[in-house]
């Protein structure tokens, strides 16, 4: 038995002979009374419960650890392979039989809970000694696994497909299945499979009113057009935006890139309000064309138009994020190779270039595409009639109809457009090759844009460019204004309400976001490097390693992107409020939230890092021996810094910015700043919801300003770009045409 | 060795994250409030009480629909003591599936009729804090601008000259406005409303999600007419926005916003506690200050001058129990669904 396997051990016997085996709530540190009767009693200990006969069910789990301890005396290691094997997996299937089973009063599977010789028995919810107990079942399992040589016998890659395999199942697929359940459950709770169809045919989700009368079209029908238009704006802008910024000598570059982050770190709900407070029928530009031009003040904004234009704001920068780190990364010696083979600037652009962005170009589609799909608070203020699948769920669940089914029937829809995008996706990538960064040096010079492109690419951006930047003007004053749209006098007075801070009784944070914002921050910055680590860790897995159900885990990491956070919401909370995983209420629950939904991000921009970094260099370091954490750990994540830096950012920011998901979760102890600010909005004050929001623009500002410091840059071998636009360029066109 | 260090990596995140779960710790007398109000109402009273009883509050707002569904996502482990505020329908269709507890108040004998009605139609199980009645209101400056005729009735919300004019909620998501359907059906008859909400279909611009959303919207002159609960509205006049209130001159509905006490409520006691003090003079004199201009139930409180007297509004005898039961509200709003809501504007 290898070291680590006997740490794993310990692990458990931890987990399951000292620690508390249940959660304890209501614990403080400064009085024991909680301790009392240790190991028994509350914060017992599961060996301690079990032998005690308080929870003999517990029993089968403790035997488990026992037999994989008896490995500790074999020397022959495919007997310890078995004995591993055998261990970890019937202690992970009675330890979860014994959860499910056994609940609160009058819940779980009594058929099973008898079987286990606890019926009628009631557990509260597992806490840490569970949790160690659990982990090292897997570890166990996993490392047997690797002894009898999977995965090449890697120890690591066993045991973090095992981690990652556990939880993607207990947090995505469990939840999920609660909700799906609910499906086929009619308004009284019968199951009925007629009450699904007649559901999920409506005419109110697939009408072609608009075509065929004058009506609205189908709620499917809108949210795809939409996310069709969304995704495909936002690849166009922010491929453009990327090159612009990359590969020519415009000026102002550092500007534009800071504006174009601007809307990625910018809460929901605040562009649409600034779209309204500029070309609603009152709005400040609509006035001025009224007044100057007699253009008629309308109400266009409120629908497809103003949620399509709030939504390629506030999503063109992802895909911008996810093409740079693509662009960055093309070798710039192949397009120099096809120079020197004559090929004209554009030829080279079309036929070397281009093709080797298209995972760029899919990935970010394909999050534009999800995202607006999933995007609630700009269609909530901006979409008029125009109905979109998000918003009809949320007000499924807390409208006046009150129908958790029909939610859940639409739901279905949404993750089928997703998931459909998804396998598209996939097909038109196909299995080429888009490896671009090498172990050879390369030395070649990024080539400029041919002029028309450049051209091109700059007529898209500045206009965009301008808009965000009168947006932000106006997100700015209107925190400064008594009432934006109405009454433009200066005052403080929506900060102060905000944020004030009481000095004559020492520091008294009593403004009224307090609360909130410190909440908020906390589980943002436990929640992104977590993210980070487990999207990173599960995208190399998916492109480096070989394994049985590899194409099923990736699947699985789309799955909770695809879900709109509503439907995560109230799965979470029917999941997550009753034993096994009982943690609704807590901290934890909004973290573990964030961290499965921004995952995918994690992920996509880690593949799509990934599929350019050649496997030879991953080879030479397994030639020097190297383990494969060795080489994940110093080849391969140095050269994923971009990766890492969006998937940070991408998972900090969305902890900030994230609603719908989350609206469900705050609880009176840990709410959140945007369920704050939604909250703001629905009142109507528009002033105190803005200058919330650019306290949070700052906040998010700093925070990724310290990411970027703490991460670094990759440094590839590569010549620095210097006078690239003309003198150092022209020597290699006119070599190529010599 | 490889994997220590990334066991180590897991645990640290393990101990971080147990250490934060294990955070809600509550002392002796403690309450979780759900409150269904705006959040300037919510704050203050939840000061309020804790000042009074040494109580510590954790309070949540949401809207009323909001924490019905979680109340009834909760149900098997209830995490909320009280529920206070937000219109009648939710604690009453709670009442109805058993999420809440029935319980006597000896402050029932200060309030007013309504308020007690809304008890005893729920068994004992929510009872009114406020009424706030149903009207509309308009942008002075655009009915200056485009000289419109004050609009005083609901039928002159149907007349031509406001097409495109009038917003109100969307009643599937609003409980604001599936008041006003059960209105009109109430005021009508439910053909000729159904014939009204057809005609009105004509003139309105945009179903909003939110109930409150007109007021804001009229106040700033994206809409001439919003259709809202007249508090709502006087809200924004208070604010200073160019908006005049109307209590529609055929009559109209209004809202008992309710509180309710959970079911298996974790601190019971102080559940008890605060449902008797909301219903205090002292507690309801708190909506004035937070420029909340319902009308209060306890009927020793002197309503706030800007709220809309009650006396001075046709009120219909609002059918609650039967409106409010979730089998008349799927009928009547799948039918505005099939019958309204698909015309061609």
């Amino acid at each position: 038995m290898r070291g680590s396997t006997k740490l794993a051990l310990l692990l458990g016997w931890l987990g399951y002979g000292l620690l508390p085996w249940y959660l304890l709530e209501r614990v403080s540190f400064s009085s024991f009374g909680w301790l009392a009767g240790y190991p028994f009693g509350r914060a017992g200990s599961a060996l301690a419960l079990a032998l005690s006969g308080q929870a003999p069910w517990l029993l089968p789990v403790g035997l488990a650890f026992a037999l994989a301890t008896l490995g500790l005396f074999r020397r022959d290691e495919t007997a310890v392979a078995r004995l591993l094997m055998l261990a970890g997996a019937a202690g992970m299937a009675l330890f979860f039989a014994q959860g499910f089973a056994i609940g609160l009063k009058g819940q779980g599977m009594p058929w099973l809970a008898a079987l286990l010789g606890g019926a009628g028995a009631s557990q509260p919810g597992m806490g840490a000694g569970a949790f160690l107990a659990i982990l090292s079942l897997l570890l166990l399992f996993c490392h047997g696994l690797a002894y009898r040589g999977y995965c090449k016998g890697d120890l690591f890659t066993t045991s973090a497909i095992g981690v990652i395999v556990l939880l993607i199942g207990l947090f995505i697929f469990f939840p999920v299945a609660t909700i799906l359940e609910s499906a086929l459950i009619d308004q009284n709770g019968a199951f009925a499979l007629s009450a699904f169809t007649s559901r999920f045919f409506d005419s109110s989700i697939w009408g072609l009113g608009c075509i065929t009368a004058n009506t609205n079209c189908g709620v499917a029908w809108n949210t795809l057009l939409l996310a069709v238009l969304c995704g495909v704006i936002t690849t166009l802008l922010g491929l453009a935006c990327a090159l612009l910024i990359l590969r020519t000598g415009m000026p102002g570059k550092r500007v534009m890139r800071a504006l174009t982050v601007l809307p990625i770190i910018t809460p929901p709900f605040v562009i649409g309000l600034a779209l309204i407070l500029l070309f609603g029928r009152s709005g400040l530009l609509s006035n001025v064309l009224y007044e100057w031009f007699d253009v008629p003040r309308s109400r266009w904004i409120y629908g497809l138009p103003g949620v399509l234009l709030a939504q390629v704001l506030a999503f063109a920068p992802i895909a911008f994020l996810v093409l740079i780190g693509v662009v960055q990364g093309i070798s710039p010696s192949l397009e120099e190779a096809s120079q020197t083979l004559g090929a004209k600037r554009w030829q080279t652009f079309r036929t070397v270039t281009w093709p080797l962005l298209r995972p760029g170009i899919a990935n970010a589609f394909l999050l534009g595409f999800v995202e607006s799909m999933a995007d609630f608070g700009n269609p909530l203020v901006l979409g008029g009639n125009y109905e979109v699948l998000s918003t009809k769920i949320f007000f499924a669940v807390v409208g006046a109809s009150h129908n958790q089914g029909q939610a859940a029937v639409l739901a279905i829809v949404l993750l089928g457009f997703t998931l459909g995008a998804f396998w598209v996706q996939q097909r038109w990538l196909g299995d080429k090759s888009y490896t671009t960064v090498t172990g050879k040096g390369d030395s070649g010079l990024p080539t400029p844009l041919p002029r028309r492109v450049s051209w091109l690419a700059g007529l898209v951006i500045l206009p965009w460019v301008a808009l965000t930047f009168v947006i932000y003007l106006v997100i700015l004053i209107g925190g400064f204004v008594k009432s934006m749209g109405r009454d433009y006098t200066p005052t403080l007075e929506h900060y102060r309400t905000g944020f004030s801070i009481d000095w004559s009784r020492g520091l008294f944070f009593d403004g009224a976001a307090w609360d909130s914002f410190f909440t908020t921050i906390k589980v943002a910055a436990i929640s992104a490097p977590l993210t980070a680590l487990i999207g990173l860790i599960t995208a190399y897995l998916l492109t480096r390693q070989r394994f049985a159900g590899r194409g099923a885990l990736e699947f699985a990491t789309m799955l909770s992107f695809a879900i709109p956070g509503t439907v995560i919401g109230v799965a979470y909370i029917l999941a997550f409020n009753v034993p096994p995983i009982e943690i609704t209420g807590t901290g934890l629950i909004l973290v573990i939230a964030f961290v499965f939904r921004n995952m995918p991000v994690g992920v996509r921009s880690g593949i799509a890092g990934l599929s350019q970094i050649d496997k030879s260099l991953d080879e030479a370091s397994t030639t020097l021996r190297a383990r494969s954490f060795t080489t994940l750990w110093r080849v391969v994540l140095p050269l994923l810094k971009p990766a890492i830096v969006s998937a940070l950012v991408y998972s900090f920011v969305r902890s900030m910015t994230a609603v719908s998901a989350v609206i469900f979760l705050v609880s009176a102890e840990y709410n959140l700043a945007t369920a704050y600010i939604v909250g703001r909005v629905e009142a109507g004050e528009f002033g105190l919801a803005i200058a919330y929001s650019s306290v949070l623009i700052v906040v998010m500002a700093l925070g990724i300003g310290l990411i970027q410091l703490g991460v670094g840059e990759r440094k590839l071998g590569r010549r620095k770009l210097i006078a690239l636009s003309g003198s150092a360029a022209q020597p290699i066109a006119q070599g190529a045409a010599s | 060795m490889q994997t220590q260090s990334w066991l180590k990596s897991g645990l640290f995140a393990a101990l971080a994250t147990a250490s934060f779960a294990a955070a809600p710790a509550q002392a002796q007398g403690s309450l979780v409030l759900y409150c269904s109000v705006q959040e300037e109402w919510c704050r203050p009273m939840a000061q309020a009480f804790e000042k009074e009883t040494g109580i510590k509050v954790s309070m949540t707002r949401k809207s009323s629909g909001e924490t019905y569904a979680q109340l009834k996502a909760e149900a098997s482990n209830p995490r909320g003591d009280i529920w206070w505020g937000g219109t009648g329908d939710p604690h009453l269709q709670a009442a109805e599936e058993g999420l809440t507890e029935a319980y006597e108040s000896p402050r029932n004998a200060d309030l007013h009729d309504w308020a007690v009605r809304q008890w005893k139609q729920s068994k004992g199980r929510t009872v009114g804090v406020y009424a706030g009645a149903l009207g509309f209101g308009f942008n002075t400056k655009q009915v200056a601008s485009r000289k419109l005729d004050e609009p005083k009735c609901w039928a002159d919300l149907i007349k031509a000259n406001l097409k495109d004019e009038v917003q109100v909620a969307d009643p599937n998501s609003s409980g604001t406005s599936y008041t006003l359907l059960a209105t009109l059906v109430q005021l009508m008859g439910e053909d000729k409303a159904f014939d009204y909400l057809k005609a009105l279909h004509r003139n309105i611009n945009q179903y909003t999600k939110s109930g409150a959303a007109p007021a804001k919207a009229t106040s700033l002159g994206e809409t001439t007419v919003g259709i809202t609960f007249m508090h709502d509205m006087v809200t924004m006049v208070v604010d200073g926005g160019p908006v005049k209130v109307v209590a529609p001159c055929e009559g109209t509905g209004y809202e008992i916003g309710s509180m309710s006490m959970v079911k298996g409520a974790r601190n019971p006691d102080s559940a008890k506690k605060f449902y008797d003090w909301a219903l205090t003079p002292a507690a309801q004199a708190l909506a004035t200050q937070a420029k909340s201009y319902q009308v209060p139930s306890n009927r020793s409180v002197v309503p706030p001058p800007q709220a809309p007297k009650l006396e001075e509004v046709k009120l219909i005898d609002y059918d609650f129990a039967k409106y409010g039961s979730s089998a008349e509200r799927t009928r009547l709003l799948s039918k505005w669904d099939r019958e309204v809501k698909v015309l061609p504007k």
